[in-house]
């Protein structure tokens, strides 16, 4: 492929029901923990990028404010993405494949507590002819429920079984609607979070971690923003991330898929052709927990875990915009 | 009914509830008591007023010991302002300025309360506190000249 060998080597994550600390403060531990299990230092590390959304706060430049933290002296390269982290890291793998620099640090940050965050979601529909219904983003979620369910690809029992099965905790299809056809159990457990992850190219991948999670492929692809414009019972966009990052056949032990409704499991299962030997979303998820804008990183975070912890293979998938609008997946194996 | 739409309402209101967190609400409740305090980086000892969650220089968590600093200062760089908009509490025109506090490293941003031509980079200032303090930095109403002589520059030059 003539692609430069880079792995996952460290990962940290801190999840809370609702934080009262200020985006830094949160951040701040994540990332000593990311750069100190490997023991490095800012100083080592040859790009920094961010994935976080201003919107979640009502506050312009969150993320400017976030590099305090860093230790931005003497000036780093730094970059950020107004999207999940998992995209911040599709960046900075680009950026290590020109070959000059040979670490990149990723983080995400979100809180979605401090505001309405499904009704702040209806900001990225079309502002003619969507934005001014206001759907909120639960409301889309049941509609892309309810055109999985008619064809078939699932059933409200399943959604059930997969919400109970991710969340720990017994669910059932007496439950009542929140927005027909989803149940409160198979919607996102919204929470407060940051994330980091560590990549390294090469030697210094294998000098830093007995064992890597290498990442074989990585692709993303994003569909028509309109509803009626795409599919909402087949993820053409995953199909072709999946094609393009060697997901097709990988033969995972563990996929961790960025499934904020209980629907979207298989229907992302069934893009990536995911045998039933493949353990999904051992983590729980979104449905368990969804730190919003941090999600998709702490996907890829868990699956490299589970290669550094003895899976051969793991694939992440990352989401981001209404109803599975683009999709980032990645491979990750031992070697 | 004809001709082309130029324009349609969609109104937006969101409300958001973003707390300060530990670091802003420690100072922030000292203000409200008309008090002033910094924090140290261990790193690069540089004092910080308002304080940091972490040291953008150098990246560490700032000390938690409370320094106590000077209500005086220096004006290290300022502007004009000669144009209205929303939440102003000054009379036009007014200065806006960075303001090295006596025992801080680095200046905050306030108003200076003196006229426009007066004031100069090196002007001694003071704090002078409102009526009604809370928990905001509007509860220092202004910073006034001391009528000390201006700081020199190699007081300053590294603070800028």
């Amino acid at each position: 492929m003539g692609e430069r060998e880079i792995a996952i080597v460290s990962f940290a994550e801190v999840i809370v029901e609702r934080s009262d600390r200020d985006d830094c403060e949160l951040l701040l531990p994540v990332l000593k923990r990311a750069l100190g299990d490997v023991g490095l230092t800012q100083q080592d590390i040859g790009f920094t990028v961010s994935g976080s959304s201003d919107f979640l706060g009502g506050r312009p430049f969150a993320f400017v404010m976030a590099t305090d933290v860093l230790g931005a002296w003497p000036p780093i390269r730094e970059s950020h993405v107004e999207m999940d982290g998992a995209f911040a890291l599709y960046e900075a793998w680009v950026r290590l494949q020109h070959g000059d620099l040979d670490t990149a640090l990723v983080f995400a940050f979100g809180r979605p507590s401090q505001g309405p965050l499904h009704d702040v979601m209806s900001l990225q529909l079309d502002p003619y002819y969507m934005a001014p219904l206001r759907p909120d983003a639960l409301s889309l979620g049941a509609l892309a429920a309810r055109a999985a369910l008619d064809a078939g690809l699932t059933s409200e029992d399943e959604l059930a079984r997969i919400a109970g099965e991710r969340r720990g905790v017994p669910t059932s299809t007496s439950e009542p609607y929140l927005r027909e056809p989803l149940r409160a159990h198979a919607t996102p457990t919204l929470r407060d979070g940051a994330a980091a992850i560590v990549l390294a190219a090469g030697d210094g991948a294998r000098a830093l971690s007995k064992r890597p999670a290498w990442i074989r492929g990585l692709d993303h692809r994003i569909e028509p923003h309109s509803l009626g414009a795409r599919s909402l019972t087949r993820s053409v966009s995953t199909e072709q991330a999946a094609r393009g990052a060697g997901a097709l056949g990988f033969g995972a032990d563990v996929a961790e898929l960025h499934a904020r409704f209980a629907h979207e499991e298989p229907l992302l299962s069934r893009a990536l052709e995911l045998p039933a030997s493949t353990r999904v979303n051992p983590s729980g998820g979104a449905l368990a927990q969804d730190p919003v804008m941090v999600t998709g990183l702490c996907r890829l975070g868990h699956a490299a875990r589970a290669v550094h912890e003895g899976a051969a293979r793991a694939i992440a998938h990352a989401t981001s915009g209404p109803c599975l609008q683009q999709n980032l997946v990645c491979t990750l194996e031992a070697r | 009914m004809s001709g082309p739409v130029t324009r349609f309402k969609s109104p937006v209101r969101f409300v958001f509830d973003v707390p300060a967190g530990p670091t802003v609400s420690r100072f922030l409740a000292a203000v409200a008591e008309g008090r002033l305090f910094g924090q140290r980086c261990p790193t690069c000892a540089k004092v910080y007023v308002p304080p940091k969650v972490a040291c953008p220089r150098c990246g560490d968590p700032l000390s938690p010991e409370q320094l106590p600093v000077k209500e005086t200062g220096t004006v290290t760089s300022f502007c004009v302002v000669n144009v209205p908009y929303e939440g102003q509490t000054m009379k036009l025109p007014y200065v806006y300025a960075s303001i090295l506090l006596d025992g801080a490293d680095i200046p905050f941003p306030h108003l200076v309360d003196a006229e426009p031509a007066d004031v100069r980079m090196g002007l001694r200032v003071r704090a002078t506190w409102s009526d009604a303090l809370g928990p905001t930095l509007e509860s220092i109403r202004a910073f006034v000249p001391t009528g000390e002589p201006d700081a020199p520059f190699d007081a300053y030059k590294e603070h800028l």
